[in-house]
Formats: structure tokens, sequence, C-alpha cells
């Protein structure tokens, strides 16, 4: 066992893990933030996308241990006070998502984007999403979202 | 798109109402079935057949309960007494083979992935970690892979006590005799097509959570499932414990495209394991083991042949098929393909059609429904054989459609396939997506191109689909000799603040029932939107339902909610005619209000008469206290979407890079409960049929293991490798449900892979390709042009691959001889 502390979406954790822990499975089994889901084993899918330390991280990548001294935020501390972040608001508003197992990874993953390229193009978004897969959007109204929430001009529909 | 500008008063439905679902999902609040956790719950884990045939001599789990944290390890000889097989709901003929299916192998393994052992530990670190100790000696036997060759009559077996490798053959021949027809055609075409076995991938992997009260026999089953109801009664079936003590509840799903409509051994063995210990259990699948447990679709070899006219109309349609059963027969594996008999005539008229199916056991993942379901196959193959026809007529492939396809005025018009297609107007929506996409220009741009020998191609495909969806009518169900019925139940819970709960046996995973359910029935007893609660996914809350796949939802289970809505505003009103001393024919009922004819103060809304049903104070004599209602529907039909879809790609012929350059699609789904939703539904359905079309294949061995076992070896698109669709609707009305709807949720993904594939072989016909394999890799588009290159002008060049596809023979695993064989076109 070592011993770690960390601060996850603004409380601080003291804990004992085992060195093989994934943050991942931390998260989620033992500090019971299971906002953030698990959707490969080969870090294909970007699910389990957080932040750490201000950069976006595919926590099934990350061993717990290795966030020892860090903050970490998940989809669930974006919107603590209540109210929701940009991005949040307009995956809702752009229909962009639908069973949503793979939103908390693509907003994370999107805000990374967001912060770097703060007026991406379409095809911006699209390389910049490349680590999120979604089955049920088809991404369409995914790069919407994330170009509304930059606010960025987005057609209303999609047809011509 | 979002709906706070939207007129207060205006209809529901048709309204683009932003999703009620999405507050939870957005914000991490969500019940995935791996979140759940309970006092002492335990975590079990499966150890797999690493091999694809195998008997099994030996299993010793006894090493496994001696590490860390392990509570418990099976055998499969340890669980079998008391867990029957697994069920196969759908025996399509009355000789058909059906294997046993323990849900977890004694004996004998049958494909890479069948379960052979299972440990029971405190975490699941600590189950994964025991798996290795557990020893297993396995006699290798023969694995059985083509499709062709495990026909023959000394190919070794699937299963050895059945006798042979065929399931069952499946005939329909209708209309004129196919021989006769061919006869008096002047052109006959026969093609032989390949649907490569692709891997659902909903983005949640699959999980159970078992908790069990053992002093009372009593099971509560969360299961990221899409059929909570079915699972409920099958498991009772394969476990022995009686329906009424087993509650089944589908959380939050993560998606499901077939995938999830299985009763699954996991399931079953979860719950063997729960009674065996009196411990709550929990077992989630990680991808990869996904990848072997989790059943997989497509699969089949199509064997396809046209006569037509010079001119080009249809004369007949001879169909034969081989598909890929899998190494068992799962809960509707032998029905997957019967779903396409039907559709191979697709919208087009002709004398004859014969259709023979033959199923065949191999040593791989068990198929079963993948979104579509049998109708992608079927549409695939009449599309890529309408643009061959074309060509080889010198037609425009759009053309030679309108030549053959049900006229508007037709309808309702019973095919050659005996379906009776209620509506339609197949013209409407080819014109308006001609226009969008674009079409004399690029084939303008096309021929520019061609003429001067750009290395960069362009093609166009069309594809014209319809389809049978909405599960559905239960006495055709019985005639195809399905286990169950296709009705859906729905009732509506008037509470006494006026709010109010619409119950549904559907069970959502994504597709926002929650949101248009609550829209059906605003609209119909017109009270707010934010009033209505919708409660699903429960056998306990919500005990009635057949569940969600198929694209039954709306046409059969939104229909239901309408339908019980109306019954409530029909019970509401004799209470509401008593309370304003008026007769019930004098009574007006409007945006939620009852009021009397030329009396407009004299007006009770029906959320005070629910009130009044609750107080019973009050009520005309002899009517129950209560206004609420209940409905079971049983459609007289299935519904018939259809459309039209153009895809451009740009073939870089030097590289094999695909791209595509555009995509139009105007579908026609009947009316619309809520457009935004629609069009999500179009959206994800297209990127999963592109995906078959250019990207996705599960690949195997010459030994039957799974080379494509991670998502790092199977190519699920991200959305740098789809382009932005264009979509648009057309809207005639469905004439076989009340509401006018027709099913969404499969229709971009049976339409667009044809649509794709041909444009593809459009690009590149100019250079002698006449087909590509799917999915259209690089590599095998720049073979295809290579080959025809070298074989010359007009000779076939065949699908091409890598030297692996597992399905089709010696063929596709010697190396790139082409599909077509010598058959090649007549």
């Amino acid at each position: 066992m070592t011993h770690i502390k960390v601060t996850v979406d603004g409380t601080l954790y003291d804990d004992e893990v085992e060195p093989r822990l994934l943050l991942a499975h931390y998260l989620r089994d033992r500090l019971g933030l299971t906002g953030t889901p698990i959707g490969c084993d080969t870090s294909n899918c970007g699910a389990c996308t957080v932040e750490l330390d201000g950069a976006s991280a595919k926590s099934c990548s990350v061993l717990a241990v290795q966030a020892d001294g860090c903050t970490v935020t998940t989809v669930q501390g974006l919107s603590a006070n209540g109210e929701w972040t940009a991005l949040q608001r307009a995956f809702h508003e752009r229909h962009g998502l639908q069973c949503g197992y793979c939103t908390p990874g693509m907003i994370m993953a999107a805000r990374d984007l967001l912060r770097e390229n703060p007026q991406p193009s379409a095809q911006e978004v699209r390389q910049a999403l490349e680590g999120n897969l979604c089955r049920c959007t088809g991404y369409q109204n995914i790069v919407r979202a994330v170009l509304a929430a930059s606010g960025q001009q987005v057609p209303e529909e999609a047809t011509a | 798109m979002t709906d706070q500008a939207v007129n207060a008063a205006a209809p529901e439905i048709g309204r683009a109402r932003l999703r009620k679902e999405d507050a939870r999902l957005i914000t991490g609040q969500t019940n995935w079935t791996d979140n759940i956790q309970v006092a002492g719950l335990l975590h079990l884990a499966v150890l797999r057949s690493p091999m694809a045939h195998a008997r099994i001599t030996r299993v010793d789990v006894s090493p496994a309960l001696e590490r860390p944290g392990v509570i418990a390890a099976f055998a499969g000889g340890d669980l079998a007494e008391g867990l029957g097989s697994l069920p196969c709901a759908w025996p399509v003929t009355e000789d058909i083979v059906l294997p046993d299916h323990p849900p977890i192998a004694v004996h004998e393994v049958r494909h890479a992935g069948d379960p052979v052992a299972v440990v029971v530990a405190r975490d699941r670190y600590a189950a994964a970690d025991a798996l290795e100790a557990i020893e297993v000696d396995y006699d290798p036997l023969p694995p059985v892979l083509d499709l062709e060759t495990a026909l023959a009559d000394d190919a070794p077996l699937v299963h050895s006590d059945k006798g042979t490798n065929r399931c069952y053959t499946w005939p329909l021949a209708t209309g004129e005799n196919f021989e006769s027809v061919r006869q008096r055609a002047e052109v006959t075409l026969r093609r032989r097509y390949h649907q490569q076995r692709l891997i659902p991938n909903a983005m949640e992997p699959r999980a159970v959570v078992v908790t069990p009260i053992a002093a009372s026999g009593e099971y509560t089953v969360h299961s990221a499932t899409q059929i909570p109801h079915i699972l409920r009664i099958m498991l009772a079936t394969v476990t022995g414990i009686p329906e009424h003590k087993l509650r089944v509840i589908a959380p939050d799903v993560g998606g499901g495209f077939g995938s999830k409509l299985q009763v699954y051994g996991e399931e079953a063995i979860a719950l063997a394991v729960a009674r065996k210990l009196g411990r709550p259990v929990k077992w989630t699948e990680s991808r990869s083991e996904g990848y072997l447990a989790t059943h997989h679709g497509r699969g089949m070899i199509q064997d396809i042949e046209v006569a037509a006219t010079r001119e080009g109309r249809l004369l007949g349609l001879k169909v034969d098929l081989i598909a890929d059963m899998g190494a068992y027969l799962m809960l509707v594996t032998p029905g997957i393909p019967i779903l396409g008999a039907f559709m191979y005539p697709a919208i087009y008229k002709m004398d004859a059609y014969e259709f023979t199916c033959t199923g065949v056991f191999t040593t791989r993942t068990p198929t079963d429904a993948y979104r579509g379901a049998g109708r992608p196959e079927a549409t695939f193959a009449i599309e890529r054989i309408m643009d061959d026809l074309a060509a080889e007529l010198g037609l425009d492939p759009v053309e030679l459609r309108r030549r053959n396809w049900i006229r508007h005025e037709e309808f309702p018009y019973t095919t050659i396939a005996g379906l009776t297609y209620d509506s339609g107007n197949y013209e409407a929506a080819t014109d308006r997506a001609l226009a969008l996409f674009g079409y004399d220009e690029l084939r303008a741009e096309q021929h520019e191109r061609n003429e001067r020998g750009d290395t960069v191609r362009l093609g166009i495909g069309v594809s014209t689909f319809t389809e049978m969806c909405g599960l559905a009518p239960s006495r055709v169900l019985r005639d195809l000799r399905y286990g169950a019925g296709g009705w859906e139940a729905a009732s509506i819970r008037m509470l006494p603040t006026g709010k109010v709960e619409v119950v549904t046996g559907t069970s959502p995973h994504g597709q926002g029932h929650e949101t248009c359910w609550s829209q059906i029935a605003a609209d119909v007893l017109g009270v707010p939107f934010d009033d209505v609660e919708v409660v699903h996914g429960d056998t306990r809350s919500s005990p009635q339902g057949m569940d969600t796949y198929g694209s039954r939802s709306l046409a059969v289970g939104g229909e239901a909610v309408h339908r019980a809505a109306v019954k409530v505003v029909d019970k509401a009103r004799k209470v509401a005619a008593h309370l304003l001393e008026a007769s019930e024919q004098d009574l007006e009922f409007t945006d939620g209000v009852f009021a009397v004819k030329g009396s407009p103060e004299a007006r009770r809304t029906i959320q005070e008469i629910a009130f009044e049903a609750f107080t019973s104070h009050d009520l005309p004599d002899g009517v129950e206290p209560s206004i609420n209602a209940e409905t079971v529907v049983d459609p007289e039909n299935f519904s018939y979407p259809h459309g039209t879809h153009l895809c451009a790609v740009e073939i870089d012929t030097e590289t094999g890079k695909t791209k595509i350059r555009s995509y139009v699609c105007v579908d026609d789904v009947g009316h619309v409960v809520n457009p935004m939703i629609v069009e999500g539904q179009v959206h994800g359905g297209l990127a999963q049929g592109i995906a078959q079309a250019l990207y996705e294949e599960a690949v195997y061995d010459d030994e039957g293991n799974l080379v494509s076992g991670t998502m790092a070896d199977y190519l699920v698109p991200s959305a740098a490798d789809l382009p932005d669709f264009v979509t648009d609707r057309t809207e005639t009305p469905a004439a076989s449900n009340a509401m006018g709807v027709k099913g969404v949720g499969e229709a971009g993904t049976i339409a667009s892979t044809p649509a794709v594939v041909n444009a593809v072989v459009d690009a590149l016909r100019p250079l002698g390709v006449t087909d590509v394999r799917m999915p259209c890799s690089p590599h095998r588009v720049w073979q295809a042009v290579r080959d025809a290159g070298r074989a010359g002008a007009g000779a076939e060049a065949g699908g091409t691959g890598p030297a692996r596809s597992g399905q089709s023979g010696p063929a596709a695993r010697s190396g790139d001889l082409g599909q077509y064989g010598e058959e090649g076109s007549g």
C-alpha cells in the first residue's frame, strides 16, 4: 500500500492504495465518484477522461499513486455550485449526447481543447476529440456543441 | 433547435424539446450498473477459453481459493445443477438444430471466450488476479470457421452430438417461378457479397449486479440490458427461480444497438453464484472480454441474382444466404437473417422472388441482433446489385430505381415478399435528396475528372431504402415461429396533485423515451411537459413490457402511451360532465380543460379532475375512483420508414484512401414527435453504417482466435473519421398507428452502408473495379485498383483484402482471389 494525497473536485483525500490501482478505479470504487465511467481497457475510448493538474488525462491510463499531490477535476466537479458550464449547456442544447456514456469524457476533452484553442474550427474539434469515442451521435452534434460552447455561430439545423 | 423560443401553447408533438435525460448525464449523476455498490458486494470474474474449440479434460479451481480476497471459485460443473440452457426464442424452422448452450461450459468449449470457470472475490482486482491460478486442461478439437466447407459431409462438427453444422434452411418463394422468369429475362446478374462480422460496441460495457435476499429466495438483478422484462422471464426459466421472486432493473444503460437484447450467460452465472453464496455479486466485462463474450452482428455470404429487361425493369430476384450463427443459438440468433428475408425486394416491383437462408454453426462468438438486424444485409445486397445492374445496362442508378419502385399513388402496396407497405413517397424523398446533393453537378465533375484521368476519383453512391421495423404484429411473429408477441404496454397514473406518471414497457438506453413519451402524454392530456414523469426499466414499477429493439419503441410503445392517455381523457370526461352538470357530448376538451360548449366559464382542468378522483367525494354513480388508464397495443402491421441516401467519395487511387466528400439523406419516418431526437438517431445510424462500409471487421485467424480483439485493433470510427451529414425529411404518415409515426432507430444504419460502397465502386468502375469488399480499407481499395489494372479493362477485379476474413472460404484466406469466383455477371 502506498500513501497518497489527492484533491478531487475540491476535496482533499488522504488514502492508502495499492500501487497498481488505476486512477479510474480509485475515483469510482474508492471515492464513489461514478460520474467518470470506464469504456475500454486499451485507453482508446476516452470515456474516463478527467482533468489532472490542468490537463486532460484518461484516468484509466494513470495510476492513483501518480496522482499523489495532484488536483483532479471530474465531470462531477464542473457544476459544483449547481450551474452548468457552457460546455454542459451546449451538449444539452445541441443534443450532443444520447446514451450519455461517453459524455463526461467528451466534455472533459472538449474543455481541454477550448483552453488551448478557444475558437477551434469544426475540423480542429474533430481532430481534438479523436481519442474519445461515441457510438450514438455520429459526432455531428458533439462538434456543434463544442463550437457553440466556444461562442461561435453554429447552424441551427443540419439541413443544407 | 432549442425550445425556449417555442410558443408554450404549441403542440408538444413535433417540437424539438430538449431532453429530460440530459441533466443527470452531463453532470455525472448517472446510475450505470457498474456504479452500484451494496454492502458486502462481491466481484465475479470469468475465466474464458483461449481456444476456439476443445474438450475440457480437467478444471481445478482450488489454487484460486488460496489467493487473497477470494471467497469462492467454481468450474462449470460446480454450477451446472440448477442452471439450464440459455434460451433461443426464435427456432425459425420445425427441424432447426437447437444445441445445448450451458451458461458456463462443462465438457467442451466452442469459441474463444466461452466461459469455463469463475472466481468471486472482495474486489475486482483480486478476482481478476485469481483467474490466473485456475488450472484447465484442454484437448484441442478442430475449429470450424469456413461457412461453406462447414456444410460438407466430412467437416469437423461444432456440436458433435448434432451430426451436422447446418442449423437450418429457411426457404421462401413467391410470385412466379424464378427459373421461368430468368428464361424470359434479357439480362441476369449474379453477385456474391460478404457481410463481415461486426462487434456492436455499445459504449457502456455489459455489467450485472445480483442482490439476493437468501432467506426468502428473492433476487434483484440490475443489468445493462435492453430487455428487463424478457430477461426476467428467461432468467426464471434458466435458473428455476420463480418469476415472481425475480425483479429485474435496467438502470441507466449506455447504448445497446442489439448487443443488450440478449440473455447472457454471465447474467445467469451471477444469479446462480449469488444464490449459492447468499451474497450480492457484481460482474462487469472489460472491453476486450466483451469482444469475445458479447454477441456479434452480421456475418453472412450473400449470393444474389437479378433478372431484368434491357429497359431495366426488374423481373425477379433470387437470394441464397449462408449465415454464420457462431457457436450457439442465442436469444434471436436464427431469426436475424429471416428479418432480412422480406426486405431484399426492398422498394421494387417484380414478378418472382426466391430466397433461401442456411444457418451454419462455427466456432466463433455467437451472432445476434446488431442495429438493423437482417435488414442492413438485405438492403446492402439489393442496393449494391441495383447499382451494378445500372452499370450493366448503361443507366443512371437513380433512373433504374425510378423505373422499378412503388409509386406513391400505389400505396398500400403488397410486395412480392408478402409485406403490405402502408405508405411512402419514394419520389419525394429522392427528388429532395438529389437537389440537396447537387447530383447533376457532381456527375458532371465526376465525368470531367475521369476524362482527364485524375488520380483522385470521385464516386457517387445511391441507396433508396425501406425497412420493416416496429416489431409488432404478434400473429405474424407466430407465423415466423418467434417465441413471443410484439405488443407493448403503457399506463398513465394521474396523481392527486395534478402531476402525471407515464409507465412504459419500453426500455430506453439513449433514445430519449423520457422526453418523447412526456411530449405524447402532455399533448393528449393537455398538461405541461414538465408535469409528466416517465417510469421505465424496472419490472416492479413497470410490470409489463416487451422492451426496446427493432425500432419498435415509438411505433408500438409510444402508440400505447398515446392510447392510454386517450383513455384517461375519456374517463375524466365522465367525471367532468358530472361536476359541470352537463352531458358528455356537450363538453369540449382543449389544452387540458373540459368546458361546456357555449358556457366557457363552466370548466374544469384534467388535473382538477384527477384530484376529484382522488377524494372521490363527488363522482358519478358507478364510476370507479380513478382516471388512471392502461393499455396494451398490438399493431396490425410493421412500420416501413424509407429514404434516399446519397454519398460522394473521393478516392486517392495511389494510396487507396477513401474520403467521404458529402453525404445527404432524406428520410421519411412519418410524423415526428421530436425532430431533434430523430435527427440524432439518423446521425448515429449513419455513423454505424459507414463504419461497416469503411472501417470495422471482426477478424479471426485460421485457428479461430479473434485477431481484432481489443478496441485498439477494431476500428470504431472517431469524430475525425466521419463527415458532417446533411439530413432532411419528408413526412408521409404511417397508416398503421394513430400518430402516423414510423421507426427511425435503425434507418441510418440500414441505408448508409450500400450508399458508401456504391460510391466507392462508382469511383473505381472506370478503372475496371466492380466490387470492393467491406470494410473498404485503403489496402483493399488500393489492391482492387492494382488488380483491375493488371487484369486489364473489363475483367473482374473482385473483392480483395487481407488474407484473413474468416467467413468466406479458401478464396479469402488464400489471398485476394476475389469473392465472385467464376460467377461474375451474366
